[in-house]
């Protein structure tokens, strides 16, 4: 696949920050001429990998979030979120629908919302190291409308 | 943000403006508890998503924390006016088994 363009960001892991990350990535993302359906699913899936950093990967602490958004021919987007937080000891059981570790008002749904919105998924992790989420969704756009 | 309180006969409505994640969702927790917590006749807790403009999984948390706490206080809740990804989001979660969902009416 050929590289047409880049953005890279580094953010604190600050909860505020979660929705300029879905807007930032977003408007990026919308020179692939998105569909709102299609942004839409761009700014849950973000949310979700932005809010996982903060709330699991730097659970006790404000760390770095490295988001890095590529456009590639054929219309397809890459999102990878990545952090150098705790990591995730089992992955497999992390993408289990409904499972969380921390309990209170979170879903345990992260994972599922993201896989549901994206075309492709990926974790890697390794627990001391951290972990990256890496998403990619062909855009239709527009003229597909 | 924000969250307006209404009652009317047995209900308590709360009105969800704005964005839900899991930076702005302890705020509007906050609001629908207190509601909850001092309506003691209120029967139904009636969550009214017409102006929520995002939501992601902590909207559906938000959705399953409130259906605990109205279940220890003897209410039950219901969600009205979900648009079509946020209903999708919430069915992820399997809460229709236990609460009433509805979508928004176009």
């Amino acid at each position: 696949m050929k590289k047409i363009n880049q953005m890279k960001m580094i953010l604190d892991s600050y909860s505020v920050n979660e929705g300029f990350s879905r807007v930032a990535v977003s408007a990026f993302a919308s020179q692939l001429d998105m569909t709102v359906d299609e942004l839409g699913d761009i700014k849950t899936i973000v949310s979700e990998a932005v809010t996982n950093c903060i709330v699991h990967a730097y659970k006790e602490k404000i760390g770095k979030i490295y988001i890095t958004c590529t456009v590639f021919e054929n219309g397809i987007l890459r999102v990878s979120v990545r952090d150098r937080g705790c990591g995730i000891p089992d992955v497999k059981k992390a993408r289990e629908p409904l499972y969380t570790s921390v309990g209170g008002d979170r879903s345990g749904l992260g994972f599922s919302v993201m896989e549901s919105f994206s075309d492709k998924l990926s974790v890697r992790s390794k627990v001391g190291v951290g972990t990256t989420v890496t998403m990619e969704k062909r855009i239709s756009g527009k003229k597909y409308e | 943000m924000s969250v307006t309180i209404k009652r009317k006969n047995d209900y308590i409505y709360a009105f969800i403006k704005g964005e839900i994640d899991h930076h702005t969702a302890p705020e509007i927790r906050e609001t629908i508890d207190e509601a909850l917590s001092v309506s003691e006749t209120a029967k139904l807790l009636v969550l009214d998503f017409s102006e929520v403009s995002f939501m992601d999984s902590s909207g559906v948390g938000l959705v399953m924390g409130r259906y605990r706490y109205a279940t220890t206080l003897g209410k039950k809740i219901r969600v009205d006016n979900l648009d079509n990804r946020n209903y999708k989001i919430m069915q992820m979660s399997g809460i229709e088994k236990i609460a009433e969902i509805n979508r928004k009416e176009n």
